[in-house]
């Protein structure tokens, strides 16, 4: 196996679903370890440091929720696997510093690309890059300014702000609290009726077909994420 | 007859109090208008000064509210530690009452009377742990607002509009030394602002209007008023307790005077205004003299229904034993410290009043400082009056036992004086006849009294005076004599007969008194309404001699809940008449002015303005109830239905924790199930893509396993849902949802299923934002374009079109397909509803069931149609206009 591949900590507490997505990652090229309870997988990142923690929500000892930032501290990525359809784990997983979430059941194929995606986030991240290609549309943060088609589009501030914001983290999905707060600034955090109408804003002015968003993608009762790669 | 010397021996019940006060603690209360007064800083303060007199001082519980120059002198005390009391995995600290017993101080601080304790306290309520602590002797001081008086709460609550669970009774600050904590409603506001008021979390709301300035100065007025009550109830007592004639100062007392004579009923109207217009408490009196005792049904029945409706009216209501009218009616006055007096005066003749002299100068007279307002009896409403029963006659007459032993003490009285005359000739000899005479009046009343008297002058004159052996008198001397010895008979009889009447007035009382104590005492140990009831109906039957019954209301109107005897029914007329008094708030039936056909006494028990039971009453062949025993009845009656509230708050407490943790496993057993269901499909959908891949086994096999597998997901995903919407258990998390967002991505995550379908979205970017839980939206488009994609034809468009109407928003999902059939379009909504020979289409039937559930819980109506030219299925949302969000300007 290759030594410098990414390693991936599998957090969950059913043998079977950890088996499954162990068959898939190696398979996909990574490195994995495995814990059935949070103190071993807070154990894991210590001993193994992971790239990236796959975090089952619901281990036996404590809430998966309670050690997501002590693994985003270690330095690792979190993706967070929920078996619940509500939407409050998920917000209050990504509020903490997660990177990602899927649902239970998922596609493996699903749960690669978004690895793959928040690695790639990850190194992104530490090294900024101040311009995000998204198909025919340029934002660049360093000009300030939002190209489509090699034409520069005329955003108002509130809508550049949202999409920089979501030009920052490319792939990943920010919670509308996440978003409120930084365009609109503390004490927004609820008035989710702003994010609708500047979301609006910018695909009318962004989109190829708006009634068909490729650009920037809603996730009912979370957030919105820019589909970047 | 003057009774100023006997008004002035000390009444009983006032001594009775006095006596219970020795050896039991005493209660100092701080009573403020509002909170943030200073009510704990000011017994805080109050306590280091008994402290720094060497008093033995401890904090039972103080609440400093984080308030620095509080906590401050907290420090100087000693702290009793409190208790930690688990209620439903919650630690609450509560005063540790016990800890307190057994450090016995002198002094302990309570703050907070009106507190309650968590369930599993000793008591529910602190006031009374304090009770306990004054019981043992220890003094208490504690803190209170005004609001939480249980008497002034109504008023409180009429005015601030803010209504306070936490009441403490009257009767515990009763004997309670009060002192007012008073700032003026500006500095108070001024402290609000400056954040020094502690206001619980949840009352902020109402905490604008309740501090406001007019709130305020009523607070306050309504504090320092009752503190002045107190003082004056304090003081009553104290006169009472030292019969301490004289006028002293204090605030309007009312009483009415009212009789079997018919029209009373006005005067107690009359006296209800005054006391209206003076905001004075008031009573009605009855005076019961021992003419009362001949009264046939028809006039008792006229003086309860008198007292009951001063009862109804808020009077006290009292009835007390005298001799003569005017003579109870003074010394009432006197003693409850009356400032005004009604009463009636019948239109007699002018020949009675000539005869017996006016009863109203009289009462003008002995009332010296109380303004007596006379009112005609109304004489249209006079029935015709009763003539006393004839029956009484051996209680008037006196027993026949009287007059032998009467007789049988003259004779004995004659043979001593024969023989005393025969060895010496005293003139003097008829002061021996004051023995029976004075024995006789004593024991036997004033008619015996007088018959003895009589013949006692007779023997005398016959056997002692010249000339002997004869009826006839010589020295006029003699006949002064023998009209001594009637006089003596008279006035013995008289003062005889008052201090009898004092005797039972005192004995009934006491024995009054006793009665309620001992149901009080019953009354708190009880935990349901029956057995309240069968208590009830025992003591007041024991009580009252009577029979009784006790009804509930059931979810079929009232229900007989106990009786005494327990053989007891009730017909429909009595059925009739106890549920109108339920209904009404008032008694009913016989001896009332409703429904008296019944043979039953209902009385209503009510707290509030609400009844919560009622209560009857029948005595074979009579009336239910005396006039006399009315303020018994009504006081039992009133224990009751306190003791009755307490057990219906009991229970809905219960009820409410019960529901909770019913909610509480619900919730666990849905998320259990899904997590349980979800983890091996998830392992079975994801171990089959991984198979495919590796291409390791035959690909129709692997296919057949993955279709079947992601449709029990989603058999599993629909019967959790369905779950949710049954149960009622949907908690909706709402925000303004963009239908457009919504289409597209609930046509994003449905592409598979939809292969081979376009869709066409005709959903106009500039509608208005719906407020909508976004998942449960996102559902219903999910179950709904999956129901299309079932039905249309292949390769058949999927429309999504949304349209402004001018009561809100449609959103519908149209298919090009069989349509629905003719009249049963809106079953497809129901739960496991197929269309014919749609099984071949597989699904669980519950798709379009979880829809309407759904879009029921988020106030969308759902409807569905079959359409015309492309035929096919119409599936439409309506979102009613409340549900839109508009101003949508701020990007």
């Amino acid at each position: 196996m290759n030594p410098l591949a990414h390693k991936v900590l599998v957090a969950d507490d059913e043998g079977p679903i950890r088996r499954l997505i162990r068959i898939a990652l190696e398979r996909g090229g990574y490195r994995v370890v495995e814990a059935a309870t949070a103190r071993e997988a807070l154990n894991a990142i210590a001993i193994d440091r992971p790239d990236l923690v796959l975090l089952d929500l619901g281990l036996p000892d404590r809430d998966g929720l309670e050690i997501i930032p002590q693994l985003k501290k270690a330095g690792a990525a979190v993706i967070v696997v929920s078996a619940r359809e509500t939407t409050e784990p998920k917000v209050a997983a990504l509020d903490l510093g997660a990177d990602d979430y899927v649902t239970k059941p998922f596609d493996t194929e699903e749960v690669l690309a978004r690895i793959r995606a928040a690695l790639r986030r990850r190194l992104s991240e530490e090294t900024p890059s101040p311009v995000v290609e998204v198909g025919d549309v340029v934002i660049d943060l360093g000009l300030r300014q939002v190209r489509r088609a090699g034409e520069e589009v005329h955003l108002t501030p509130r809508e550049y702000a949202f999409v920089a914001e979501l030009a920052r983290h490319p792939g990943r999905v920010l919670t509308h609290a996440h978003l409120l707060r930084a365009v609109w600034g503390l004490g927004h955090e609820s008035d989710v009726e702003y994010l609708r109408v500047a979301a609006r804003a910018v695909r009318r002015k962004l989109e190829v077909d708006p009634s068909a968003p490729v650009l920037i993608r809603n996730e009912p009762g979370v957030g919105y994420r820019l589909m970047a790669g | 007859m003057s009774s100023t010397r006997e008004a002035e021996r000390p009444s009983p019940d006032a001594l009775l109090r006095e006596a219970a006060r020795e050896g039991r603690g005493r209660l100092k209360v701080f009573l403020g208008a509002a909170p943030g007064v200073g009510k704990t800083y000011e017994m805080l303060t109050d306590g280091l000064a008994r402290r720094k007199a060497g008093i033995d001082v401890v904090i039972g519980a103080v609440e400093t509210h984080g308030r620095a120059e509080t906590e401050a002198l907290v420090d100087g005390y000693e702290i009793v530690p409190r208790r930690e009391i688990d209620h439903q995995g919650r630690k609450l600290p509560e005063m540790d009452i016990d800890a307190i017993l057994a450090r016995r101080p002198r002094l302990a601080l309570v703050d907070e009377l009106a507190h309650s304790n968590a369930p599993g306290s000793r008591h529910p309520k602190r006031y009374q742990d304090v009770e306990e602590l004054l019981a043992a002797g220890i003094d208490v001081y504690s803190t209170i607002n005004i609001q939480h008086l249980e008497s002034l709460n109504d008023v409180v609550a009429s005015f601030t509009k803010v209504r306070v669970r936490e009441t403490v009774p009257d009767r515990v600050l009763e004997n309670a030394e009060m002192e007012v904590v008073d700032i003026p409603p500006d500095e108070l506001i001024e402290r609000l602002k400056e954040g020094k008021v502690y206001v619980p979390h949840e009352a902020t709301r109402a905490l604008s209007h309740f501090f406001s300035k007019s709130n305020l100065s009523a607070l306050r007025e309504l504090a320092l008023r009752r503190a002045a009550q107190a003082v004056d109830a304090q003081m009553l007592d104290y006169l009472r307790a030292h019969a301490l004639a004289g006028t002293w100062a204090g605030g309007e007392r009312i009483v009415v005077a009212v009789s079997e004579l018919p029209g009373s009923e006005g005067l107690v109207r009359a006296a209800k205004r005054l006391s209206d217009a003076l905001r004075a408490p008031w009573t009605a009196l009855y005076i019961e003299t021992p003419r009362a005792a001949r009264f046939g049904g028809a006039e008792r029945q006229q003086v309860a229904a008198v007292l009951q409706l001063a009862a109804q009216l808020g009077a006290n209501v009292a009835s007390v034993p005298a001799t003569r009218v005017i003579d109870g009616l003074t010394d009432y006055a006197r003693e409850a410290r009356a400032t005004q007096l009604v009463v009636g005066k019948s239109t007699r003749s002018r020949w009675f009043e000539l005869r017996h002299g006016s009863v109203v100068d009289r009462l003008v007279r002995g009332t010296p400082g109380v303004a007596v307002h006379v009112l005609p009896l109304a004489e249209s409403t006079e029935k015709p009056r009763l003539k006393p029963s004839a029956s009484a006659g051996s209680g008037a007459w006196g027993r026949p036992l009287g007059y032998l032993f009467s007789l049988l003490m003259v004779a004995g009285v004659t043979g001593l004086g024969i023989s005393i005359y025969a060895l010496e000739n005293l003139t003097n000899l008829a002061l021996l006849y004051l023995i029976p005479v004075m024995a006789a009046a004593t024991l036997y009343g004033l008619r015996t009294g007088i018959a003895t008297g009589l013949l006692s002058a007779l023997a005398y004159n016959f056997f002692f005076l010249p000339p002997l052996h004869t009826f006839t008198i010589s020295d006029p001397s003699n006949i002064v004599t023998a009209l001594m010895l009637l006089a003596v008979a008279v006035v013995t009889s008289q003062l005889a007969a008052r201090v009898r009447l004092q005797a039972d007035l005192a004995q009934r009382s006491a024995g009054q008194n006793a009665a309620l104590a001992g149901f009080a005492r019953q009354l708190t140990g009880l935990i349901d309404a029956e057995e309240l009831g069968r208590t009830l109906c025992g003591e007041a039957g024991r009580l009252l001699d009577v029979e009784a019954v006790f009804l509930l209301p059931g979810e079929q109107g009232l229900a007989l809940a106990a009786a005494v005897p327990p053989e007891n029914k009730l017909d429909a007329i009595d059925m009739a008449a106890a549920g109108w008094a339920f209904d009404h708030c008032q008694p009913a039936g016989r001896g009332s002015e409703t429904l008296t056909a019944s043979d039953w006494l209902f009385q209503p028990l009510v707290v509030g303005k609400r009844a919560l039971a009622i209560f009857g009453i029948a005595r074979e062949l009579d009336d239910p109830i005396r006039s006399d025993q009315l303020p018994l009845l009504l006081s039992l009656l009133d224990q009751a239905a306190l003791a009755l509230e307490r057990i219906a708050l009991e229970a809905e407490m219960a009820k409410v924790s019960q529901l909770k943790e019913r909610d509480r496993l619900r919730a666990a057993l849905l998320s259990s199930v899904s997590h349980d269901l979800r983890t091996p499909l998830t392992t079975i959908l994801g171990s089959v893509a991984e198979l495919r891949r590796a291409g390791a086994a035959d690909e129709a096999l692997v296919a057949s396993i993955e279709t079947e597998a992601q449709r029990l997901n989603r058999f599993v995903a629909n019967l959790l849902d369905m779950a949710r919407v049954e149960a009622g258990a949907l908690k909706l998390a709402l925000e303004p949802v963009d239908l457009t967002d919504a289409a597209t991505t609930a046509v994003h995550d449905l592409k598979q299923a939809l292969a081979g379908h376009p869709i066409r979205l005709e959903v106009s970017p500039d509608l208005p934002l719906v407020r909508l839980d976004p998942q449960l939206f996102h559902h219903i488009l999910i179950n709904l374009l999956d129901n299309a994609g079932k039905y249309a034809e292949p390769d058949s468009p999927i429309t999504i079109a949304a349209q402004r109407r001018p009561d809100g928003l449609t959103l519908s999902v149209l298919d090009e397909g069989p349509g629905l059939p003719p009249g049963e379009e809106m079953r497809v909504f129901e739960t496991f509803t197929r269309l014919e020979g749609s099984d071949r289409k597989g699904g669980t039937g519950l798709g379009l069931a979880i829809v309407k559930g759904f879009a029921e819980a988020m106030g969308l109506a759902v409807a569905a149609a079959t359409r015309d030219a492309p035929r096919g299925a119409c599936f439409s949302l309506l979102f009613p206009e409340r549900l839109l969000v508009r101003g949508n300007e701020a990007a």
